[in-house]
């Protein structure tokens, strides 16, 4: 029973939901709002349990002097500061818990992801180095795309700009529809299969 | 002089990050770690205003809708997702979030299916709108496993993934552009806002 009042749970909500989008009725409408009151009721407690996960999965770290675990007490004391800034000061512009954000966060991320600059570089040298026809493609498509969007592509040719938008107009179009096409279909069968009970990992092992 | 504290502060943690570009190292990890603890931190704040204090406190406090106690209590089973003995009850606030699929069943054969389709059945009066087709059809073809890519089959299939591999191209041609403005950005930190070499 602790596995199947669950599933008669999402299956009952699931299919009413799968009503509520043919059937624009008072009371589907008046469903549907209840749902989105409760289900908002509920989510900052999910939130929470990922605070407990970080808490102790770094906690063990610690207790346990794992290696590396320095590092772990400046994540908790990372969030815990952060998350006190906010409480205590505000989340408005020129707070502690702003000037963080500013100064700590956003330049950190931002750095991480211009990271991905210099890998994907690295990705690129491996794939020429493929040297198979579609690996060539592949890259032809992407210098002309990434010329097409910088002055220096029109200072090179007219030409490049042009074929950057008919690249990205034509054969990424068609790319892009295929994959989306797979992509929804694929969306549907997985969310079929967790309406139908098939698909029940998202309950987790034990009874 | 407090932005100057400000700009060593994230100068000195943008250089941390970038550090691991020689290898890995404790100003990396020490940078890492942070990130980690600050981003969590961020949004607890942001969750606690914008969604427990609107549609948990408010209702049940202010407004007395104590109807609501009873999601609110719901959510708290999330906590028992760490006993051995009571973990079951996790499932209820789970399976609770997850039903909104069934509106997800309808919504993306609609959009992703139904007006791809729509979209893909213009008339074909042009050699672009042709090729659209074709790309279109040929890799719908080649993820079809069913049937063995061999023969005018894999020949056809073949086409799809020509079509492919332009469409990856264009898109990675477009990721590395993003990261390549991201990485001016943080160069433009550097050398303009900390360093004043560049106005």
């Amino acid at each position: 029973m602790k596995r199947q009042i669950p599933l008669i749970i999402i299956i009952t909500l699931g299919f009413m939901f799968v009503a509520h989008s043919f059937i624009p009725h008072k009371i589907s409408t008046d469903f549907f709002d209840w749902y989105q009151d409760w289900v908002k009721a509920v989510s900052p407690f999910a939130v929470s349990l990922g605070i407990m996960s970080l808490f102790m999965v770094h906690g063990t770290k610690i207790k346990r002097k794992i290696s590396n675990w320095q590092y772990s007490v400046i994540t908790l004391a990372g969030l815990v500061f952060t998350a006190f800034a906010g409480f205590m000061w505000g989340t408005q512009s020129g707070t502690p818990y702003m000037w963080l954000f500013e100064n700590v966060q956003m330049p950190m991320s931002a750095t991480m992801f211009a990271l991905l600059a210099f890998y994907i570089a690295s990705a690129a040298y491996k794939a020429f180095r493929a040297r198979s026809a579609e690996a060539t493609v592949l890259l032809i498509a992407a210098i002309i795309v990434m010329l097409g969007q910088v002055p220096l592509g029109a200072m090179i040719s007219k030409w490049i700009p042009e074929s950057s938008t008919w690249i990205l107009n034509v054969p990424n179009l068609a790319a892009k529809r295929a994959i989306m096409i797979g992509v929804g279909l694929g969306m549907t069968a997985t969310s079929l299969k967790i309406l139908l009970g098939i698909e029940r990992t998202y309950l987790g092992g034990g009874d | 002089m407090f932005e100057t504290i400000s700009n060593f502060v994230a100068a000195f943690l943008t250089l941390s990050i970038f550090s691991f570009l020689y290898k890995d190292n404790p100003f990396y990890k020490f940078a890492e770690a942070l990130l980690v603890g600050v981003s969590m931190g961020y949004a607890i704040p942001l969750v606690y205003e914008n969604v427990f204090m609107p549609y948990v406190y408010t209702p049940i406090f202010l407004n007395h809708k104590f109807i609501i106690i009873l999601p609110a209590l719901l959510g708290m089973l999330y906590m028992f997702r760490f006993s051995k003995n009571l973990g079951w009850l996790s499932r209820y606030p789970i399976v609770f979030g997850m039903a909104i699929i069934g509106m997800s069943i309808p919504m993306s054969l609609h959009s992703s299916v139904l007006v791809q389709m729509r979209s893909a059945m213009l008339p074909i009066d042009n050699i672009n709108t042709a090729l659209i087709f074709i790309g279109t059809v040929t890799i719908l073809l080649y993820f079809f496993f069913s049937k063995a890519h061999k023969g005018v089959y894999g020949k056809v299939t073949n086409v799809g993934i020509w079509f492919m591999m332009i469409g990856f191209g264009a898109s990675f041609g477009y990721t590395v552009m993003a990261r390549v403005s991201l990485l001016i950005g943080r160069i433009q930190f550097l050398l303009g806002d900390w360093l004043g070499l560049i106005k």
